[in-house]
């Protein structure tokens, strides 16, 4: 009974946080960031067509160089993209090279190139490349990979590591101002007053039972962290910003990795013992058994972590989109009304399922963190 | 799985490991550090006031527990206390009247003596009356009989009847 | 083609799974309702180690 109360509980406060977010970051873009407005330069007009959706839906789960709100075509004819570029950062074969991302003029298939530090470079598909020497344009091969340009790594401050930043500020404001809170009085007020029970959640529930009671306290900061970082990315990816930080691969990766070091290297001794050489067995086994344990531990673990997150939110960001897109593309079939009642009702209903699911997936990640750092530093004082 | 890889953005991953060590850094140590200080503090003040109100009660408890024996102790005190005077109280009736009785008796007893004597008294000056009225009739008679045999003897039947009657 | 035969494979076999995992916590917590908090935490769990199994079959999959 209780859980279902703070199950509950806790979809009202995904409700409310989902709104507090929208609004600042509203402010935030209204502040600092001046938008602008681009002409393409490609022929790309409006997203109405299958294969256009799904390139568009494609898209939008890449990481993006700018920051694009709407596009709308004007009374020209000519297509109006509405956002504000970001800086890119590229580490080239001539070192560190930045320029703002509009110089790509929201080009995405390599036809506009940008000069810098005497290179060349060109944005396909998300991707930055830069063309090797003497090239002037990018050529490309039947399966359109890029023959004359290589991928450069690329540090820029993307849309992703934009929500990224955001975020950590975010969260940084927030849980600062519960602690100072905490300094003046017993029990927090305003929005830190639903931040506390969230925080106590999750030391309650998911730390202290998976990893005991014994070694939970230095491994609840990390678990906190890696929550809300997921759970408030998740809920950013549900607004009509466009985020989709927690469906790039990534940064799931990363994710996981953090969490396969942290649980590799508080392992105890009879948590090696347990994976090398497991007692109880045939010593025949024990060898097949310990590649086993170890490609669990190194390989599977991380792997259905940094998968399961990836693929959730990338296929829920693709089921919304696409129920969306039933508006455009099954105009014809059923007439405006009817796709746009279609579309609306069912988008509603996949959001709202989403919006658990960003909770859910922020939980599990965060659960079996604690379970995998749980089974590391397990005591066995019975054995 | 080749779509997976081209995905990767080696560069995303890089800044994004920076990020969120700087990220899990600080917020260990400006948010969760005393947040959860204060939280573990204020839930050790709840548990302890807790324990507190609990002692109190069963102090409270164990003064009320003793406050019915005294009162109980107190109730028997009363009780033999009554059973007591009441003994003591049938005792002294009893005493008194037997202490009554006896003086009665004792009143009684004298009373009869008295009595005794003065009818010993009285007897014995009725007799010494008797015998004064006696020799008087006796002279009388005497005097009258001395004349008439007959009534003499007649008459000193009656008396010594008399006599013997009395 | 095959592989994507096969990840449909997993994919019905984690589908059982997940029915099985699904319909048995259930029935645990209609059996022993006081115990529903730990019984819903282990089916979470085994749900997610049977769904990473699936991604990881359809990306793979995937090719």
């Amino acid at each position: 009974m209780h859980r279902i109360l703070d199950r509950n509980f806790l979809i009202l406060l995904t409700m409310k946080i989902f709104q507090h977010n929208l609004k600042t970051l509203a402010l935030l873009l209204l502040v600092f960031v001046p938008i602008t407005t681009y002409a393409s330069s490609s022929g790309e007009g409006q997203v109405d067509t299958k294969e256009k959706v799904d390139g568009y839906i494609l898209h939008h789960i890449q990481d993006s160089h700018d920051f694009h709100l709407f596009s709308y075509t004007n009374d020209a004819g000519e297509r109006k993209h509405i956002g504000f570029p970001l800086p890119v950062i590229l580490w080239s074969s001539e070192g560190l090279v930045s320029f703002m991302s509009s110089e790509f003029h929201h080009n995405d298939d390599g036809n506009v190139l940008v000069e810098s530090n005497g290179l060349k470079f060109a944005k396909i598909h998300g991707k930055i490349f830069e063309l090797n020497s003497g090239e002037e344009k990018v050529a490309f091969d039947d399966e359109k990979h890029a023959t004359n340009a290589h991928k450069v790594l690329d540090f820029s401050i993307t849309k992703s590591v934009f929500g990224i930043l955001f975020v950590g500020l975010l969260m940084l404001f927030w849980f600062s101002r519960l602690a100072k809170q905490y300094k003046k009085q017993q029990i927090p007020t305003g929005f830190s007053r639903i931040l506390e029970p969230l925080v106590i959640y999750v030391r309650d529930e998911i730390a202290r039972p998976n990893i005991g009671e014994k070694h939970y306290r230095r491994f609840t900061g990390y678990l906190l962290t890696v929550f809300f970082f997921i759970w408030i990315l998740n809920l950013i990816g549900l607004t009509p910003f466009g985020f989709n930080v927690t469906g790039q691969i990534a940064v799931t990766t990363c994710l996981a990795i953090f969490t396969l070091i942290i649980y590799t290297f508080s392992g105890n001794k009879h948590y090696w013992k347990h994976m090398l050489w497991m007692d109880g067995i045939p010593v025949f086994v024990k060898p097949v058994l310990a590649i086993i344990e170890f490609a669990g531990a190194f390989l599977i673990k991380p792997f259905s972590l940094l998968i399961r997150l990836y693929a959730n939110i990338t296929a829920g960001h693709i089921v919304v989109m696409s129920l969306i897109a039933i508006m455009f593309v099954l105009k014809n079939e059923i007439g405006v009304v009817g796709a746009t009642g279609l579309s609306l009702v069912l988008s509603i209903l996949i959001t709202l399922i989403e919006v658990l699911v960003a909770f859910l997936q922020a939980y599990i990640f965060t659960m079996l963190s604690a379970l995998f750092i749980g089974m590391a530093v397990e005591e066995h004082e019975h054995h | 799985m080749q779509d997976l890889l081209n995905d990767f953005s080696p560069g995303l991953f890089i800044i994004q490991t920076l990020l969120l060590l700087v990220l899990i850094l600080l917020m260990v140590k400006f948010a969760w550090k005393p947040i959860l200080s204060s939280l573990n503090e204020r839930e050790e003040g709840i548990k302890d006031a807790l324990d507190a109100a609990d002692k109190a009660k069963r102090d409270m408890e164990n003064l009320q527990a003793d406050n019915e024996r005294m009162k109980q102790e107190a109730r028997l005190e009363r009780d033999a206390m009554l059973k007591e005077a009441q003994a003591m109280k049938k005792k002294i009736i009893a005493e008194a009247s037997e202490e009554a009785e006896k003086k009665a008796e004792e009143i009684i007893t004298k009373a009869q003596t008295a009595i005794q004597n003065e009818k010993k008294v009285a007897i014995n000056e009725l007799r010494l009356q008797v015998a004064k009225y006696s020799i008087e009739i006796a002279e009388k008679v005497l005097e009258h009989e001395l004349s008439d045999k007959k009534k003499q003897m007649k008459l000193v039947d009656t008396l010594v009847e008399d006599v013997k009657l009395n | 083609m095959y592989n994507l035969i096969g990840a449909g494979l997993v994919v019905i076999g984690a589908g059982i799974g997940l029915g099985q995992i699904g319909g048995k916590s259930v029935e645990g917590i209609a059996r022993q309702p006081e115990a529903s908090g730990k019984i819903q935490t282990a089916m979470i769990i085994v749900a997610a180690l049977l769904e990473g199994l699936a991604f990881g079959a359809l990306i793979l999959g995937k090719g």
